[in-house]
């Protein structure tokens, strides 16, 4: 884009917005209860509610449905099954694949058949378990051994090789093979999924969800009534939480809420119960890796495999960008050498997996950790100094699997800093002597990086648009593709936009996200939002000021280029203004006060047949250090001090991003410890509810906790040169999780590996310490 | 006719269903929705109003207690004052707490926020000083899934560190006043009811013979929310004087069963310190503020953490009809899964839990795999006497392993004689125990380690218990308010 006029930084301002921690524009009304979710918004008059009746088994063939329970039960209206859909009857976000409501055929336990609209949400759920309803099961694919050992894959593979894996293997003094199986995860977003529908006038509706992505929705929804698309409004003011659940599994309950509305005529609401939510909308993939490295005796790295299998559920959904994810963050942050890595796509009776902050990120860098802590024990160093020896390096060793070369590594210095700032060696120190006079409790301790890619994978997702209308009283709407689920965009965007015109924050209005303000928008997701959205809000703030400082110069027979937006005035060389004054003037001359704003990601491309490229714009990085103490009689454990330093280039609000990365964090910490996704032999989910799943409570959190920003700029030229922070943190707590294995080697003197899959609950480490015990009783009777 | 302030107005309640929650209420009838709903199921505290009461000890202040809810009744209110998260702000001016949240950024998503601040408000407005474990187990009930806890703990040690009068304390006086103002006699609605004496008790019984006794409604709500069953008629026991009173006996207390567990919790404390750490990893404060000891042990559920400790201390159990009354010791009344000796028409009382001996030392052991609000997968609670080491009496509770809440009869009688300081004596107990059970598998944990649990937990119990071995640190979490050997790493 051209750029006529001086744009602002944000350090020289003093009234600069950009770069302060401001509150999140909805803490006010959030703290009041008055910050509106979709369940809180004012219901029409005639407003019906709806349920669904759902598969009792995780595979079958249905033979016999009778509703007629279901009809005559109290206050029902409607009730609708998969042959009462005008249109599409397949939602799959990329893929097809995913029945909006069972058509013959059962892929999962918990699955839709039918919907129900009653008059009140209790009504229509009683009338729900009415249903009479004949399957024949078949033999249910519950795991991902039983998927490949059947050749059941939901997509292709898909593989990655640098260099000639195989030779160097062989030539390795060192050679290390492990499996790990690395747990999924609930989202378990306060507020569940949930939709209303207005139906308007003919064909039109309008559509209220709690999606990260409206557009999708507004397509989906289109394409189930059998619709065009500008038919369509949805809108979107915020989530109650997100995480990637509600990015393609929110559309289910969109789409049904807007089909029983305009069947009916009627506003149809449909929320879905918590244990509902949790069987029947898609958890993050639960994977089952292996690797075989070779390793020099100093431990570094000369060749890596990595297998990859990623339990997809019963549908593609967004499984081949995550598994692709998974391998593309095998490596983390470290040079794998000759390479070779396989990413399989499982298919099983599952609900189908489905985005998770980090996107299959987490479930491959945790291999490399793992990959880390194996050479460690092996050739008797500190895992610290292995992830040390094996980091990408500057002039060699320094492309990825990938072919993508690393640029501005951050990560030497970063874990330089940490090392120091977490007082790491003095403590590793007072470690081991505490573990060599406490039989009981052992204590572990672990230093681990990340790296993380940013940019959709997916190219063309990386685009993004914003509408700012400037009104005569110097006011602003902005408007833009991203959606608000508390991580701070909204906040970040309208800091954005007022920085760009020199005006204080209140100034600034950023709307709900609706489909008929911008079209054609991505998901807020891979940590995207900002990056994509703030860059398209800042240059529709350009294209108005661009047309201001022509009309100003004008006045004043001056340089358009020397125009500046600071402290609510406008002003050229000794010529001053105020913002108001001059919207105004420009108002009566007839000077438009709206713009669009289009941004999208330069420089990246990835070749999927070859499996070379440059996928991401840049990466994140950043490094956590965890102590944890743990209980050798019980398992049970405690993350006692937690130090991180995390890249978010130049903040845009360090609160906001602080939040982030501590939030990020413990979510990342449940992910590894507490939060156990646990189905039964017939597919059912047994943890599915907030009694059995549990994610970390307020206790959980370590009492010392720190947290510092890396003081460095993005090198590239993202918004104001920040970088993405949605996902990154996550992957952090791969430290609580290698802490955990630090303490069970303990037992054996550090000399060895323990196996410990996650997510690492008491039972789990007590097992991996019985293990280590009796290797130790072992080598001493040896 | 149930009556209650909500927020500032005076609210009657007559002809609602007996099983409409105090959150559907709120959202449905009154289009108050700032109380969120979350789970339901008073896992998750998004639903979290405080309930104001008067003080039973000084009759003259008010008592703040936040309460979830997604599984109370409309009964539950009578005679208080219900305040939402609405009803905070003075006007434009936010609470001290909520201004503190903004402050310290502790809302992201915002949706668990009003849930946090009312759980943060009811901590603002206790009488003891706030700290960090304070501010954790008041706010145990409430999850958050975008913070991380770290800003919110930090906004209720602020705020909590600096109170000034707010306009609560400033209106107690007239709240007061009004709250006494509501008749206590006759409570009971079209669907509720709600008997204020122990014949009225028995009385609705007869008259309802399948109506649903309830107290803190805490379990008896999941049927409604999780399972959606229908109740027609309820009989809360709420509000019988015999159920709500706690006795120090000569020799132990007398604990009303339809007592919630933060009233009794001083008081057992005082005299078995050792409980506190199963008591702040019993539920999280909303539970505890309503769920009752009676509840617990009348619903025979084998993961209650109670019974354990009931079997362990040698506790009777006091069984009325309003005619007769009858008592039956702990260990006698778990009949099977969910099955109690309780006949048709019969309550529990209260529960006698008798004092220890000089010579008596016990221990209450859970094991979940989070700390805050959840459910065991193994509690196990040990009970012994000693002279001069030798082991003159032993009585031990297990939940977890078996149907019902067990004993090990065995291991009770096996060890005594012994000299409790050899490993050998150990060595028995961790036979006996290793074979008592056969558990299941369940999405807590499996079998097998619950049975090693057991003989580990026995053996935490003899390390803690003895005193040439309490040097070595036994816990990773700090044990609050414990008593005889402190060893924590």
């Amino acid at each position: 884009m051209r750029k006529l006029i001086t744009q602002p930084g944000f350090d020289n301002q003093a009234q600069g917005v950009a770069g302060k921690s401001h509150k999140h524009e909805s803490a006010q009304r959030q703290v009041g209860g008055l910050a509106r979710y979709v369940d809180d918004i004012p219901e029409a008059a005639n407003i019906h509610h709806g349920a669904v009746g759902v598969s009792p088994v995780a595979s079958g063939v249905i033979t016999s449905m009778d509703l007629e329970a279901v009809k005559a039960s109290e206050g029902v209206i409607d009730v609708i099954t998969v042959d009462d859909i005008p249109g599409h009857k397949d939602i799959g976000p990329v893929f097809s694949g995913d029945p909006l409501l069972a058509d013959s055929k059962i892929f999962y336990h918990s699955q839709p058949i039918f919907a129900v609209l009653a008059t009140s949400t209790t009504l229509a759920r009683k009338a729900a378990l009415k249903a009479k309803i004949e399957i024949t099961p078949d033999e249910a694919c519950l795991s991902v051994a039983q998927a490949k050992e059947a050749s059941n894959f939901v997509r292709p593979p898909h593989f990655m090789r640098h260099g000639d894996f195989q030779g160097s293997y062989d030539n390795s003094p060192v050679k290390i093979s492990g499996e790990l199986f690395i747990g999924g995860q609930e989202h378990m977003y306060l507020e569940g999924q949930i939709s209303m529908a207005i139906p308007e006038e003919e064909d039109r509706v309008t559509v209220y969800t709690s999606s990260q992505h409206p557009s999708e929705v507004q397509k989906l929804i289109a394409e189930v009534l059998n619709i065009r698309l500008h038919k369509v409004v949805v809108d979107m003011r915020r989530m109650g939480g997100g995480f990637g659940g509600k990015e393609t599994q929110a559309a289910q309950w969109a789409c049904l809420a807007s089909l029983l509305a305009t069947r009916n005529n009627v506003a149809v609401k449909i929320r879905v119960p918590r244990m509902l939510d949790m069987a029947a909308t898609g958890k993050r993939h639960p994977f089952e890796n292996r690797f075989s490295i070779g390793a020099d005796e100093q431990g570094l790295l000369q060749a890596t495999h990595v297998e990859i299998n990623g339990n997809c559920g019963h549908s593609p959904d967004l499984s081949d960008a995550i598994v692709d994810r998974a391998m593309f963050h095998a490596d983390n942050g470290y040079y794998l050498a000759d390479c070779y890595i396989e990413g399989h796509r499982c298919r099983t009776n599952q609900v189908s997996h489905t985005a998770y902050r980090g996107f299959g990120g987490p479930q491959g860098m945790i291999m490399a950790e793992a990959i880390m802590d194996a050479i460690a024990r092996k050739v008797g160093k500190d895992p610290l100094t292995i992830r040390k020896l094996n980091l990408y390096q500057k002039d060699s060793r320094n492309t990825t699997q990938y072919g993508m070369p690393v640029e501005h590594n951050l990560l030497e210095d970063l874990i330089q800093r940490l090392e120091k700032s977490s007082d790491y060696w003095a403590r590793r120190d007072q470690i081991r002597q505490f573990n060599e006079t406490s039989p009981i409790i052992k204590k572990g301790l672990a230093l681990t990086p990340i790296k993380f890619g940013i940019s959709f994978t997916a190219k063309h997702l990386n685009q993004a648009g914003a509408l700012l209308h400037i009104y005569t009283d110097g006011s602003i709407q902005v408007s833009h593709g991203g959606t608000e689920m508390g991580q701070g965009l909204h906040t970040k965007i309208g800091q954005i936009v007022a920085n760009e015109f020199g005006l204080p924050l209140s100034h600034i209005e950023v709307t709900s996200t609706r489909t008929d303000k911008v079209p054609n928008t991505s998901p807020t997701a891979a940590s995207s939002g900002t990056d994509l959205n703030g860059k398209a809000a800042q240059n529709a703030c350009i294209a108005i000021k661009e047309r201001l400082a022509t009309f100003f110069a004008e006045q004043v027979e001056g340089n358009p280029q020397l125009v500046e937006f600071t402290e609510q005035s406008v002003t050229l060389n000794e010529h001053k203004i105020t913002f108001v004054e001059l919207v105004q003037q420009a108002y009566m001359n007839r000077i438009s006060l709206s713009a669009s704003g289009f941004y999208k990601t330069p420089k990246i491309h990835y070749n999927r047949e070859t499996g070379k490229g440059r996928p991401f714009f840049y990466f994140a990085y950043g490094a956590s250090c965890s102590e944890v103490s743990v209980d050798t009689l019980t398992g049970e454990y405690k993350v006692n001090r937690v130090d991180i330093l995390h890249d978010v280039g130049k903040s845009i609000n360090p609160s906001i991003d602080i939040g982030q990365i501590e939030g990020g964090f413990i979510q990342g910490m449940g992910w590894l410890t507490s939060e156990e996704l646990l189905w039964d032999d017939s597919g059912k989910l047994v943890s599915n509810n907030p009694a059995t799943y549990k994610i970390p409570a307020i206790g959980d959190t370590p009492e010392i906790f720190n947290v510092d920003l890396y003081p460095r700029a993005n090198d590239e030229d993202s918004i104001y040169h920040s970088k993405a922070v949605g996902e990154p943190p996550f992957m952090l707590a791969n430290s609580v999780w290698c802490a955990l294995k630090d303490a069970i080697s303990s037992i054996t003197d550090y000399k060895t590996d323990p196996v410990l899959h996650t997510p690492a609950t008491p039972e789990k480490v007590y097992n991996a310490i019985e293990r280590a015990q009796a290797w130790k009783d072992n080598s001493y009777e040896s | 006719m149930v009556s209650f302030l909500l927020n500032s107005q005076m609210n009657h309640i007559q002809e609602e269903k007996a099983d409409l929650t105090l959150l559907e209420y709120l959202r449905e009838n009154k289009k108050l929705t700032g109380t969120k709903e979350g789970c339901a199921s008073g896992d998750c505290g998004a639903c979290t109003v405080v309930v104001a009461e008067i003080s039973k000890a000084t009759d003259h202040s008010l008592q703040y207690k936040a309460i979830n809810s997604c599984v109370t009744f409309l009964s539950a209110l009578h005679g208080k004052q219900l305040i939402t998260v609405e009803h905070l702000s003075d006007g434009n001016t936010l609470h001290p707490v909520q201004q503190s949240m903004v402050e310290e950024h502790g809302s992201q998503c915002g949706f668990c926020t009003p849930g946090f601040i009312m759980s943060m408000f009811a901590l603002y407005h206790q009488p003891s000083e706030i700290d960090r474990e304070a501010v954790i187990n008041g706010l145990s009930g409430n999850l958050c899934r975008c913070t991380g806890y770290r800003p919110i703990i930090d906004a209720a040690l602020k705020i909590c560190g600096d109170k000034i009068e707010d306009r609560f304390s400033r209106a107690e006086a007239q709240t007061i006043t009004t709250l006494k103002s509501i008749d206590k006699t006759s409570v009971d609605t079209d669907n509720l009811i709600i008997p204020t004496s122990r014949e009225a008790l028995s009385q609705a019984i007869q008259s309802h013979p399948t109506a649903k006794m309830f107290a803190g409604s805490t379990d008896l709500a999941l049927q409604v929310t999780q399972q959606l069953h229908t109740f027609d008629k309820l009989i809360s026991l709420s509000l019988v004087p015999e159920l709500t009173t706690i006795n120090t006996q000569e020799k132990g207390l007398l604990i009303g069963a339809a007592l919630p567990f933060n009233e009794i919790e001083p008081e057992l404390l005082k005299h078995f310190p050792d409980l506190s750490e199963l008591l702040w990893r019993f539920a999280a404060t909303p539970i505890r503020n309503q769920a009752t000891l009676g509840g617990n042990v009348a619903n025979a559920s084998p993961i209650g953490d109670m019974p354990p400790v009931l079997l362990a201390l040698n506790a009777e159990i006091h069984i009325d009809n309003g005619y007769e009354q009858r008592t039956v010791a702990a260990n006698e009344f778990f009949l099977g899964y969910r099955k109690t000796v309780l006949q048709q028409g019969e309550w529990v009382a209260a529960i006698f839990i008798p004092f220890l001996q000089p010579n008596q030392s016990i221990r209450a052991y859970k094991i979940s795999k989070r700390y805050e609000d959840d459910i065991s997968a193994v509690c196990a609670v040990f009970n012994i006497a000693l002279e001069d080491k030798k082991v003159v009496g032993l009585s031990a509770g297990f939940g977890g392993v078996a149907a019902i809440p067990a004993i090990v009869e065995e291991l009770n009688t096996a060890l005594i004689g012994k000299d409790w300081s050899s490993s050998l004596t150990f060595e028995v107990g961790k036979d006996i125990l290793s074979k008592a059970f056969t558990p299941l598998d369940d999405v807590r944990a499996t079998k097998e380690y619950r049975v090693i649990m057991l003989a580990n937990l026995w053996k935490r119990f003899w390390l803690e218990s003895n005193h040439q071995a309490n040097t070595i640190a036994t816990r990773v979490v700090h044990v609050p308010h414990s008593t005889g050997v402190t060893s924590h790493a």
